[in-house]
């Protein structure tokens, strides 16, 4: 096991490199001048050469790449253009809001899609099994920003339960960190308890028409064993996969929904070094969220090996 | 008599669809009883697995059932569900056709082996471990006391027939229900398991009903033989009702396709033609299509009635063949 995940923390470390590359070439191939962007109205051509030089921007870009590459290995990532501090800093400054919003709105997704979907499977053609499947319709299609807009509605607006955006962090006042997580991760949450749902549903389902289910009844277990026994783990191996896809997807930060709630996430940051061009915090935004990725997937991986013993790690 | 272990009477499955309605089993009666072993034989889909999944109530979704069954004279069809359960979990055992997809993936087989005896028998820990080790090598598995703890994924085809026929004794059941049990395994083998029932049934009573294509077996361990056709029952007697004297043109042509020592395997002789379809069944005799036979427009139109022509032979015919009615291919 520890061999395999040292392997995979290898290949991990070489997609790491990858992505670099691709983002570092794509930013070339952008329209727009980043210096010319950040100087704005106090453009001078003296200003603008020193700035250019300053950022290595002149260089052979072979060069430039290998300078980036050689200084994030040591954990520098270079500066904001547009306030000159350190990228490193900016990024990790804005993990816990995003991290926060990403494991709340998984874990509130799990806690309803599991029993929801799991019920519908098992009571198939139920009313209780379409009323799930409305709900889940609902959260498949209805847009995650109209629901936010809802929510602050009517939990702000009406009944000023929650606050309607904003951050506070967790160490300044736990209550408050709480408060405003609570409607962002919710809106978020429920369109992933809405894909889980159905997909939990249908992986019962199919788990309940194999053959060792049958076998299983043949043996006159209780209902209820069959499902803990024979049906849940075998149903639940492929959930965790999606579940996982969901969760890190979710720490790439959700654009819509942190600019909507004003959340201070990783969402929020590539949306405004987008817009002011500041690539160096675009790029280490982008290879913040790969490495989460991949992090993520060499769990998953993991856990995998752990669930289902035909996958063997060793 | 003793009172039959099983009784199924006017068994009948059938599936709706867009297709129309097919009655994959038919008016299918017949018993088994302690010690006794009944053959099942037929073709490909002509019922069989079918009728002994819906008699023990384990027929799959979509499936309407009609008939009455008893197990030890008790009407399955009167008892709780609950009541059920219990009947079959502790006093049925059954060797599923697929042993590929029969057992739990992700469970070790001891487990899935002693299962029932935990739900049924209370058997636990140490005590369910070691009886798990002793069925997996009452089946021939060469070490079980390491190949308890392995899954499925780790035994070939063969050794995971083995394992579920481990699990299918592990009650020592009144009822065996054995569907293609020894398909899968060398001849040897085939012997083992065989020999291995015998004494289930000399020690136990244990009462069997044997599925197969292979006649071979049937004439070696059934008491009586059921032929299956379209989910009917064409011809139903003893064994030496159903070799010396076979009544039904089917049941003739399968005893003639049966490979023999000496005789090629390409000189055997086939039956042309394939089984029905289930939802297009001929108005007539269900075999009339491909009958060699072919009496007269009766078994064209209408369907002849099981009837017996002996005590105890029953044969679904209007006319009973003479006895060489399949020619082989001349050597
Ligand atoms: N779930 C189902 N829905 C509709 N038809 C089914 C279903 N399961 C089985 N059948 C049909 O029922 C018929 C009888 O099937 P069964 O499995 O009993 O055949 P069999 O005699 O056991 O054949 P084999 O020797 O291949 O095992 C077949 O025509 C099959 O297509
Ligand atoms: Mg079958």
């Amino acid at each position: 096991m520890t061999r395999f995940v040292l392997t995979r923390l290898a290949q991990s470390a070489v997609v790491l490199l990858g992505v670099t590359l691709v983002v570092f070439l794509l930013l070339q191939l952008v329209p727009g001048d980043p210096v010319r962007v950040a100087l704005g109205t106090r453009f001078d051509q003296e200003t603008y050469d020193a700035l250019r030089e300053r950022a290595g921007l002149n260089r052979p870009l072979p060069i430039q790449y290998l300078d980036y590459v050689g200084s994030a290995l040591v954990g520098d990532l270079g500066v904001s253009f547009r306030s000159g501090e350190p990228v490193t800093q900016i990024v990790i400054e804005r993990l816990p809001a995003t991290a926060a919003l990403a494991l709340f709105a998984v874990v509130f997704a799990l806690l309803v899609a599991f029993p929801l979907g799991l019920i519908s499977a098992v009571k198939n053609g139920s009313p209780v099994d379409h009323a799930t499947r409305v709900f889940s319709q609902f959260g498949v299609s209805v847009p995650d920003f109209w629901m936010g807009i809802m929510g602050i509605i009517v939990f702000a607006g009406m009944l000023g339960w929650l606050p309607p955006s904003g951050y506070t962090s967790f160490g300044e006042d736990p209550w408050e960190w709480f408060l405003h997580l609570l409607m962002p991760s919710v809106t978020v949450g429920l369109v992933t308890a809405a894909i889980l749902t159905r997909f939990i549903r249908s992986s019962v389902l199919e788990a309940m028409s194999q053959d060792y289910v049958r076998t299983a009844e043949g043996k006159g277990l209780m209902p209820r064993r069959v499902v803990t026994r024979h049906v849940l783990r075998n149903a639940l191996i492929p959930v965790v996969t999606v579940a996982a896809v969901q969760l890190a997807s979710l720490l790439g930060g959700v654009i819509v929904i942190e600019v909507l709630f004003a959340w201070p996430g990783l969402g929020r940051l590539t949306y405004d070094a987008v817009q002011a061009r500041d690539y160096p915090v675009l790029q280490g935004a982008v290879l913040l969220v790969a490495a989460l990725f991949l992090l993520v997937n060499l769990l998953v991986d993991v856990l995998y090996a752990k669930l289902d013993p035909r996958i063997s790690v060793t | 008599m003793s009172e039959p272990v099983l009784s199924i009477e006017n068994l009948s499955v059938s599936f709706s669809s867009r297709r129309g309605v097919a009655r994959v089993v038919d008016g299918v009666d017949w018993e088994v009883h302690p010690g006794q072993t009944l053959a099942v034989v037929g073709e490909s889909g002509s019922g069989k697995s079918m009728t002994v999944l819906a008699a023990t109530g384990l027929s799959p979704r979509g499936a309407k059932v009609g008939g009455t069954v008893r197990l030890r004279g008790e009407d399955l069809g009167a008892m709780s569900e609950v009541e059920r359960r219990r009947a079959r979990g502790r006093h049925v055992g059954f060797v599923y056709q697929d042993p590929m997809t029969s057992l739990n993936p992700v469970m070790p087989v001891g487990r899935q082996v002693t299962e029932a005896s935990e739900e049924h028998l209370g058997l636990r820990g140490d005590d369910a471990r070691s009886r798990a080790v002793e069925l997996l090598d009452m089946v021939g598995i060469p070490s079980p006391e390491q190949r308890v703890d392995n899954y499925p994924h780790q035994f070939s085809g063969g050794m995971r027939q083995r394992v579920v026929i481990a699990m299918a004794l592990a009650n020592d059941p009144e009822l065996l229900i054995a569907d293609e049990a020894t398909t899968a395994l060398d001849v040897t083998t085939q012997a083992q398991i065989l020999e291995l029932v015998e004494s289930l049934q000399e020690r136990l009573g244990t009462a069997v009903v044997w599925i197969t294509h292979d006649l071979g077996v049937v004439a070696g361990i059934a008491d009586q033989v059921a032929v299956m056709y379209g989910g009917r029952i064409l011809e139903h007697g003893t064994v030496d009702h159903i070799f010396g004297s076979p009544g039904h043109p089917y049941t003739q042509a399968l005893l003639a396709a049966r490979p023999q020592p000496g005789v090629r395997a390409d000189r055997l002789a086939t039956i042309p033609g394939a089984p029905p379809v289930p939802h297009q069944l001929p108005p007539g005799c269900a075999f009339y299509p491909r009958c060699p036979v072919r009496g007269d427009e009766r078994c064209r139109t209408e369907e002849p009635p099981l009837t017996e022509i002996a005590p105890g032979h029953r044969v679904r015919t209007f006319y009973r063949a003479p006895h060489s009615g399949i020619e082989r291919p001349a050597s």
